[in-house]
């Protein structure tokens, strides 16, 4: 028995050692094409750049990032370290420092529940940047080394808004539903000031549009979960939703809509491929931009911003291309128009006078800007007949609750 | 014993299948690593079949997650003394035959005790000394871990409820527990700051660590332990397991415990007060998960999320089981997860996620597929029917 045991582990050794084999003279090819494309970027430089994210490329908010973190090193000439699966716990912190171990120069974060661990390990490595997206506590630590950015999304939800107005005036003229049935449905993460900001500049974006539109909004409480995302979309659409959009970062929306036939405007990107016949135009943060200026500042020793803002003129806020297939006629040269308007500065998302908070119109509203654990207002926000949103610190801080948005559940995680 | 039907010709199978009552300890070791190999060149060949990638150099990769920098080496040693903590504590029940799944539960509601006494206590408090703060720290720790422990053993002594689903259920009360602190005190954020950081005269109140002559690694402007941090956690761990394993082999008590686990109504027979027993178990049990709360929460993160027990409290009962309840084994299946879990983090990063955490995950399953399958081995021989008896059964 001893012999068949033997016999049975040499074939195997053999089979295994036969397919290493195998497997290294297909390398070897790939090999020495990597060492050319790596010998000419190494002729620009050897720094290295090292990227901490959440999720791997499953998720469309994660992969939004790795395609930026790839681009932009790409694009520098830099490698690109990642790092994928760190949970927002001290394994964010060990895996920044063991970035740095390995001759970073710069670091990124992309997770909001990273920014405590983040801040701790560029206390320890001053001589090393750190950057962590959607974070707020850059601009009131004082930490050279550490930074935050964000993007004005809110603009580019705005126009993705706009893009869903068209749609829902092309319903409504060809008989398909009745003014007041414009209702657009929203699948939210969680019922914070990122998520709220999100929605009310999308659905204001829809409003200007179609004046009659509403919006309900049922949230998942997880940034991914497939199937809440697709129940929650599903009971939209029963309630009486004619036009979904969602901020959350699975498929789970764009499915059930696909599903349903119903129109959806997505985020973090195009769905275009899994859904053809409903999807008409998704807005992303592109971050590249962002990591080009973050890490070129870096290799030149130069200082960057503590808390950056990407708007629509960095080309941090970018829509997708609208699918013609679902979207409006016209939604394309419309989105333009409007967003030459946004970039003049002749029209803000949140203008006071296009929304009511409890049937008034605000002219006053003190916002959690500083981060504190009780969150306190601290800072007025309403200036010049508009809500300043992004432009006291990168991270959203818009949390009203404004009429015409009804909210069939909150979820606080 | 013939695992094989008989045919119509009553021809004698190929082989059959016999217990071992006596095999050597190299022996099964020799199957074990056999068994490990076995899997590594499975795991090889499909590695070459999906991704073309060399699996030498996968391997390589994974050997670096755990090794390649002292400072991987001391995060293997960290989360490898959390697990094998957390085993610890699962052990005695299941040597009582008492299905404790729900030691993330009770690790997640140690650490909340570590938590609120730190907060509350702490500068971010009532600011009392360090000396007040940290004793009371561990005493919440062990309670708050104790009772969620015990709470299942009681119904089950009492009512005979099943443990299992009871335990279960526990957790995920637990999970909503730390969820509502986690609202309360973060602000909306969700995530609650780390305590007492971010202060000039940051006492560190109820943080477990050693005083900074013996480890440096505190000092500084940093809070959270960097590397060496985490030496006071593998030192405590190490004396558990010793005190578990000689709990369990040498005292009355422990004694009581197997007996138990053996047949309850021997148990009685010999006058073992089962409740008792299974009792207290449980609070053992729970303490041990206690201490592994503490030593996340006050030791390492000064934090907690849901996820502040890392699915350990699931993976401890395949540690516990693998090494067949011997805590000093348990060392070694501890490893092998850890080992495992951090090679296939490198691995993911190394190979720019051409191989993802997913399919390292895979990889993962398939060596402690062949692991657990070898047991088979250890515990049956294969005997091949000579061919000449065969052929005289078929004439």
């Amino acid at each position: 028995m001893k012999k068949i045991i033997a016999l049975v582990l040499a074939v195997l050794f053999v089979c295994g050692a036969l397919a290493a084999c195998g497997g290294n003279a297909g390398n070897n090819t790939k090999a020495t094409a990597d060492q050319k494309t790596d010998a000419t970027t190494a002729a620009k430089s050897d720094f290295k750049a090292g990227f901490i994210f959440l999720h791997d490329e499953n998720s469309t908010y994660d992969l939004n990032f790795i395609n930026a973190a790839k681009a932009a090193c790409e694009n520098l000439g830099v490698e690109c370290v990642i790092k994928t699966g760190i949970p927002e716990s001290n394994d964010a912190k060990q895996a920044a420092l063991e970035l740095v171990d390995e001759g970073c120069g710069f670091i990124f974060a992309d997770s909001f529940g990273h920014e405590p661990f983040i801040l701790e390990a560029a206390k320890e490595n001053p001589d090393v940047q750190f950057a962590h997206a959607t974070g707020t506590r850059a601009h009131t630590e004082n930490v050279a080394n550490f930074h935050n950015a964000f993007a004005s999304i809110y603009e580019g939800r705005y126009l993705a808004g706009v893009a869903a107005g068209m749609k829902l005036n092309e319903m409504i003229e060809s008989g398909k539903i009745t003014a007041e049935q414009a209702k657009i449905g929203y699948v939210g993460a969680f019922t914070y000031a990122e998520v709220i900001s999100g929605y009310t500049s999308f659905f204001l974006g829809a409003r200007s549009i179609c004046p009659t539109a509403t919006m309900e909004v049922q949230f998942t409480g997880s940034w991914y979960d497939q199937d809440a995302e697709n129940e929650a979309a599903t009971t939209l659409i029963k309630n009486g939703c004619v036009l979904i959009s969602q901020h959350a970062d699975s498929m789970g929306a764009p499915t059930a809509c696909e599903d349903a036939g119903v129109p959806d405007v997505s985020y973090n990107g195009s769905t275009v491929d899994a859904c053809p016949n409903t999807f008409i135009v998704s807005s992303r943060i592109d971050w590249t931009p962002y990591l080009e200026y973050a890490i070129k500042a870096t290799m030149n020793g130069e200082a960057f911003d503590t808390d950056w803002t990407g708007t629509l003129a960095t080309g941090s806020v970018v829509l997708t291309e609208v699918n013609e297939k679902a979207a409006a006629a016209g939604t394309q040269a419309k989105i333009d128009e409007v967003k030459a308007k946004l970039e003049s500065g002749e029209l803000h998302v949140f203008d006071t006078a296009t929304f009511t908070k409890d049937g008034k119109t605000l002219d006053s509203y003190m916002a959690d800007v500083d981060t504190d654990e009780a969150f306190t207002p601290d800072t007025e926000v309403i200036a010049d007949g508009y809500f300043h949103e992004s432009e006291k610190r990168s991270a959203p801080y818009f949390d009203l609750q404004i009429d015409g948005i009804t909210l069939l559940n909150t979820n606080f995680g | 014993m013939t695992i094989m039907k008989k045919h119509k010709s009553e021809r004698d199978p190929l082989f059959h299948v016999v217990r071992r009552t006596d095999i050597s300890f190299g022996k099964a070791m020799l199957i074990r690593v056999l068994a490990v190999l076995a899997a590594l060149v499975l795991c090889g060949i499909i590695i070459v079949l999906i991704t073309g990638e060399n699996p030498f150099e996968m391997y390589k990769y994974m050997f670096d997650g755990s090794f390649k920098t002292p400072r991987k080496f001391w995060a293997m040693l960290q989360d490898l003394a959390l697990l094998l903590c957390v085993a610890l504590a699962l052990t005695p029940a299941f040597k009582m035959r008492f299905w404790n799944i729900g030691g993330e539960g009770q690790v997640l509601m140690g650490g909340l005790g570590a938590l609120i006494t730190m907060k509350l206590l702490g500068d971010d408090g009532a600011h009392l000394p360090h000396a007040v703060i940290l004793p009371l720290t561990i005493l919440a720790a062990i309670v708050f871990g104790a009772i969620w422990g015990v709470i299942p053993a009681i119904f089950k002594a009492f009512w005979n409820t099943n443990e299992t689903l009871f335990t279960l259920m526990m957790n995920y009360i637990a999970i909503q527990i730390v969820l509502y602190f986690q609202f309360i005190w973060s602000g909306g954020s969700n995530t609650i700051p780390i305590v007492n950081a971010g202060r000039e005269t940051s006492t560190y109140a109820g943080w477990l660590r050693l005083p900074a002559e013996i480890d440096p690694s505190f000092t500084g402007s940093t809070v959270v332990p960097s590397s060496s941090g985490f030496l006071l956690n593998i030192i405590i761990v190490a004396v558990l397991t010793v005190a578990v394993f000689f709990y369990l082999r040498n005292s009355k008590q422990g004694y009581e415990i197997s007996v138990v686990g053996e047949s309850e109504n021997t148990a009685r027979y010999i006058g073992i007060n089962v409740k008792k027993v299974i009792i207290r178990t449980m609070i053992i049990s729970g303490i041990l998960c206690g201490i592994a709360g503490l030593l996340i929460v006050a030791g390492t993160d000064h934090t907690i999320d849901t996820n502040s027990a890392r699915g350990y409290g699931f993976t401890a009962i395949l540690v516990s089981w693998l090494a067949k309840f011997n805590p000093f084994y348990m060392i070694l299946t501890s490893f092998l997860i850890v080992f495992l879990q951090k090679g296939s983090i490198e691995l993911a990063s190394k190979t720019n996620n051409i191989i993802n955490s997913n399919f390292a995950e895979v990889l993962i399953a398939i060596i402690i597929f062949f692991i657990i399958g070898c047991e088979f081995f250890i515990n049956y021989k294969i005997m091949f029917n000579p061919r000449k008896k065969r052929k005289e059964a078929e004439a």
